[in-house]
């Protein structure tokens, strides 16, 4: 039975529409895991200080936690699922498998998602830049030189392709 | 978490209406308010999403600069006025946060933040009376390594954590606010309140208004804010500093300071400004001494010792980085 709070959404996630139903209280990391199913996207911290639930909401890497579903409505909301959608992995996802820049995984779609905006912002000049614009997404594993491999190899990969 | 009402502000008159009725927030970026909702720091009734407002603009002005409350803390930093003209500025915003979070939260908001006092975010109760009025100080007595120097009371001795506000304040800057009698300016310096015996009140800003914009005088091409913190990125300052310097050669003619980390509000080192003019920013025991005479007031508390040195340090370096450090 829908309780009083629930509010009606639309949310285009990876491209395709959807209205959903949530308590005006959800955030958008459970909107899209308990939702839509979109379980690629974590609850880390669930209080904006490991990066886990990083997606991009209209083009800008954000936090879903940190995000009440509420303030999406409307909005264009980009996960990890979204990143390869013909199953041909996105030149990050290649670049994590090619750097071992993974262990427990746990933080990796935060860390491909908020890779993949900060080469689109071009905050990849150098390995000091990459670590300071890469700093929102903690890793335990500590697998932080590799990640910082992976976004350099994928910066490199994704300015051939345009050049 | 209380469950409340949400909508979202066509105009500003529909926000000054809904700040009109009680038990109200607004919410913008949320990087703080979902926070607090999950903490249950706040319990509103209403929240008002005031993030499509058409304040969000960063301009130049005859003056100086005016950045819309709503101007995205990201936008700011990047924009090429602000980088060029206002280091200060835009090192103080790039030095916040993470870049998820600056790309969802706003000017306003930023100074609007609360205290990272571990009693005061605390998921147990325990005595704070920024939270619970009345119900004493835990931190006055217990772990005293993140608080004030400056400007404690009995009743509180939080820090404000805002980079933000720190650089506003060395700039004397203004924050414009509006509430259902007009707008009006509140200096930089004075926004934030020190505890006094009314720790629950933050700010100046009243229940009835909103944060419009903020104006700083300038250019100030010679600034610049150091932050020193426990690791390289992604964590509040222990202490920080925040410079504006005018010379003639290397020769200080105006000098302005403020600090982080230090008190509940940016604290201006108002008698080392004045002692610093005339000093050489080459020479590093001038500078020293001036800055000292700011810190015959210091207060600090029984393991935050090390932030009267760790900041005047910092205040000497930020200078020499501001004047643009040679020898």
């Amino acid at each position: 039975m829908p309780a009083e709070s629930d509010t009606k959404l639309s949310l285009t996630v990876n491209g395709d529409a959807n209205q959903i139903s949530v308590d005006v209280r959800a955030t958008l990391v459970d909107a899209l895991r308990d939702r839509l199913g979109l379980t690629g996207t974590k609850k880390g911290c669930d209080r904006g200080e490991c990066g886990a639930c990083t997606v991009l909401v209209d083009g800008r890497r954000v936090l879903a936690c940190m995000t009440l579903a509420v303030t999406a409505d409307g909005k264009d909301i980009m996960t990890i699922e979204g990143l390869a959608p013909d199953g041909e992995l996105h030149p990050v996802q290649q670049a994590f498998l090619e750097n071992d820049a993974f262990q427990c995984g746990f933080c990796t779609p935060g860390q491909v998602v908020s890779a993949v905006a900060c080469v689109a912002e071009g905050h990849v000049a150098s390995t000091e830049e990459i670590r300071e614009w890469m700093s929102g997404n903690l890793c335990r594993c500590a697998a932080y030189p590799q990640i910082v491999a992976a976004v350099t190899a994928a910066a490199a990969a994704l300015e051939e392709d345009v050049a | 978490m209380r469950t409340f009402s949400y909508e979202r502000a066509a105009n500003v008159d529909d926000v000054l209406s809904a700040l009109g009725q009680p038990d109200t927030c607004l919410i913008a970026g949320g990087t703080e308010l979902v926070n607090w909702l999950k903490e249950g720091i706040e319990a509103p009734q209403h929240v008002v999403d005031i993030s499509g407002l058409p304040l969000a603009d960063v301009e130049v002005t005859a003056d100086g600069l005016r950045l819309g409350a709503l101007a995205r803390m990201s936008d700011v930093a990047a924009d090429p006025v602000v980088r060029r003209d206002y280091p200060v500025l835009a090192d103080s915003l790039l030095q916040a946060a993470s870049p998820q979070l600056r790309n969802m939260a706003t000017i306003g908001g930023n100074l609007m933040q609360r205290t990272r006092c571990p009693y005061f975010r605390a998921d147990v109760a325990l005595p704070c009376n920024k939270r619970t009025p009345g119900s004493g100080c835990a931190a006055l007595h217990g772990d005293t390594s993140s608080q004030a120097i400056f400007g404690w009371s009995e009743g509180c001795v939080a820090t404000h954590p805002s980079d933000l506000a720190v650089a506003l304040a060395a700039l004397g800057a203004q924050i414009t606010v509006l509430g259902p009698d007009g707008s009006r300016d509140i200096p930089a310096t004075e926004f934030h309140r020190l505890p006094g015996e009314e720790p629950h009140r933050h700010n100046e800003l009243r229940s009835d208004e909103l944060i419009t914009a903020v104006t700083a005088p300038g250019p100030v091409p010679r600034s610049h804010y150091l932050k020193v913190r426990d690791r390289v990125s992604y964590e509040f300052a222990v202490v920080s500093a925040a410079a504006v310097v005018e010379c003639d050669g290397r020769i200080v003619t105006t000098a302005r300071v403020a600090l982080g980390g230090v008190a509940h509000r940016p604290w201006r080192l108002v008698a080392a400004e004045e002692a610093l003019v005339g000093v050489d920013l080459d020479d590093i025991s001038a500078l020293r001494s001036a800055v000292e005479r700011s810190f015959t007031e210091a207060r600090p508390l029984p393991h935050n010792e090390f932030k009267v040195e760790l900041a005047q340090r910092s205040t000497v370096r930020a200078l020499r980085t501001a004047g643009g450090e040679t020898t």
